[in-house]
């Protein structure tokens, strides 16, 4: 990375990281909001695993997967947002004077992102543990559970750039949030994917990508070291990232008419 | 100002934009911009100078034509254009969380200064836009005119040449009206700084340009320096208000004998003196030969306004109600 694209990136996540910190609106919904829906399937769901061939005996332990994926979807939405506002407000077109490179505004960016994902990790992970889930992967597994956690939410986050620069308004992206959430619906999500006996939900749900991000985070749970399932997951999480900021770059192209 | 276009200056020659499905937004203007020079680009909302602003810029491209910017083509030497100017667009475009501080080491940044050069030009520049108090104060909570100070001084950042400010003080009250042209004054006095401005008021291009270019619909239909369109137009306005409601009509019977209605307020009658100032004194002793008592008589110079009028048929005040909304290079995409 030469100089100045390292202090460009330097300086729009630096940006991006205050923006994140100055708006608890961001934050505190990202996390309370899946804390809430912890509480009540854990609570509510607990005879699920008296089900033949339910993989851990706490019901904590595995649907609390389901707050760090939900929490990378409330990325999309900040990420995205924020964006859109740079675009409506004329912000983009004060940085397209510059000889901003565009790699260096979409990592920038992201940063927001990362900086939220490690945040929702850490707490998801500590009220988790806290109320009684297992860590069979121990500290380190810890370590890894966060580190796969902040990619998907990094990944999903170049989702939501990607909507901003297509439709360059906040409303558009906010307006994806819910075509997210059908996807986590339609995921492994409150069952493991070898107990959904519904035929069309188990063939969607074994298609969709979030079911096997659900299960690289439960392995760590429940499991201890699972190498295919953590590589399945880790992979998953850089294919989205990879082609949303394919995506995110091509839009850019088009959004920023600079010639 | 040496009057060269080139170096320092802007060149443009047949400029169009088409939009899809839509008219011509600026449709072949030829003009010229010396280095050091205050070119005010007056005209209606919708009349095409946003858009050409955005051209000039390198946010949008032209549909036919050509322009140099600081002697570089818009089109095919983006990069280059972009690192001679400054530009202030027509909305504040700053983010609300950010401190004044913060935007100028962000925009410092992005245009490449050495780590201590941002640091020191920041701090120079918000205390020349009388900012410096309020540096660190998040830009959610400052007042519009110190909005557009601030937009002023990160258009400023890296020394540009030349200069583009859209509609710079549009809403603005009074006193930061004027602090604002005294800054872009001073710049191309003393810096020797390019100004290109568009604006909508008259007064705005009176007071500070050195040479004016009006458009209307796309077109350039008129240009000069203001003292040089006004002698174009010639002939002053005379406004004369009856002291009884009721003569109003008998007085714009005996107005209408020395030249054209023009524009007056409620209760006047004005006309355009076909003969110029000197017909005053006939059209005082016309009135008071026809018995019509005058509460208020009043000789207006011709106006930028009157300029308009003429090249137009219309008033600058509302003439943009009719026409559509600009697109912007990064909304129309």
């Amino acid at each position: 990375m030469s100089g100045s694209l390292r202090t460009q990136v330097g300086h729009l996540a630096h940006r991006s990281v205050l923006r994140t910190l100055r708006q608890p609106a961001q934050i505190v919904p990202a996390i309370v909001f899946p804390l809430f829906l912890l509480a009540v399937n854990s609570g509510g769901l607990e005879d699920a695993t008296n089900l033949p061939g339910f993989p851990t005996d706490s019901y904590l332990t595995f649907i609390l997967a389901v707050p760090f994926i939900q929490g990378a979807l409330f990325s999309v939405m900040n990420s995205g947002t924020d964006l859109a506002r740079d675009i409506e407000t004329g912000f983009l077109n004060r940085l397209a004077l510059t000889p901003l490179r565009g790699a260096a505004l979409l990592s920038g960016l992201l940063a927001g992102s990362f900086v939220l994902g490690v945040v929702q990790a850490v707490v998801y992970l500590s009220v988790g543990l806290i109320a009684g889930a297992e860590l069979a992967a121990g500290a380190a597994g810890a370590l890894v559970l966060v580190v796969l956690s902040v990619s998907i939410t990094v990944a999903f986050g170049t989702i939501g750039l990607f909507a901003a620069l297509r439709f360059g308004s906040g409303e558009a992206v906010q307006g994806l949030f819910p075509v997210f959430f059908v996807f986590l619906f339609l995921s492994a999500m409150a069952l493991p994917l070898d107990l959904l006996t519904t035929d069309w939900f188990h063939t969607i749900a074994s298609v969709n990508p979030v079911t096997y991000l659900l299960e690289a985070i439960r392995s760590l749970l429940i499991e201890g070291w699972n190498v295919p399932d953590l590589a399945l997951g880790f992979g998953i999480a850089a294919a989205i990232g990879t082609i949303g900021m394919l995506a995110a770059s091509s839009a850019l192209k088009t959004r920023l008419v600079r010639t | 100002m040496d009057g060269s276009a080139t170096g320092g200056g802007i060149e443009v020659e047949a400029l169009v934009r088409e939009f899809k499905n839509g008219p011509r937004a600026v449709d072949g203007i030829d003009l010229e911009v010396g280095q050091g020079e205050i070119y005010g680009f007056l005209g209606p909302n919708g009349a095409g100078k946003s858009t050409t602003v955005l051209m000039l810029t390198t946010l949008l491209p032209p549909t036919a034509g050509s322009a140099r910017v600081g002697g570089f083509d818009v089109v095919s030497e983006g990069p280059r254009v972009r690192a001679t100017i400054g530009a202030a667009l027509q909305e504040a475009a700053l983010d609300p969380l950010l401190t004044g501080r913060e935007h100028m080491r962000l925009q410092t940044a992005m245009h490449g200064l050495g780590k201590e050069e941002r640091a020191s030009r920041g701090g120079e520049l918000l205390e020349r836009v009388g900012l410096a108090y309020a540096a660190d104060r998040k830009v959610g909570g400052y007042s519009g005119g110190m909005k557009r100070r601030l937009d002023l001084a990160l258009a400023l950042a890296h020394r540009p040449r030349i200069l583009f400010l859209d509609e710079p003080t549009t809403g603005l009250d009074i006193q930061s009206r004027t602090a604002l042209w005294e800054e872009v004054s001073r710049l191309a006095a003393e810096d020797g700084v390019t100004v290109f401005l568009t604006t909508q008021y008259l007064e705005e291009a009176d007071a500070l340009a050195n040479r004016v270019g009006i458009i209307d619909h796309g077109h350039l239909v008129a240009e000069g320096t203001p003292a040089e369109l006004k002698a174009e137009i010639g002939r002053p306005t005379v406004e004369a208000v009856p002291r009884s409601e009721g003569e109003r009509e008998r007085m714009a019977a005996v107005l209408a004998r020395f030249g054209e209605r023009a524009g007056s307020s409620p209760r006047g009658v004005a006309v355009r003196l076909e003969g110029g100032e000197s017909q005053l004194a006939e059209v005082v002793r016309a009135l008071d030969a026809e018995q019509i008592a005058i509460e208020h008589l009043q000789l207006h110079a011709p106006s930028l306004d009157d300029v308009f009028l003429a090249k137009t048929g219309r008033s600058l005040e509302g003439a943009g109600e009719d026409q559509p909304e600009e697109a912007g290079a990064v909304g129309s995409a």
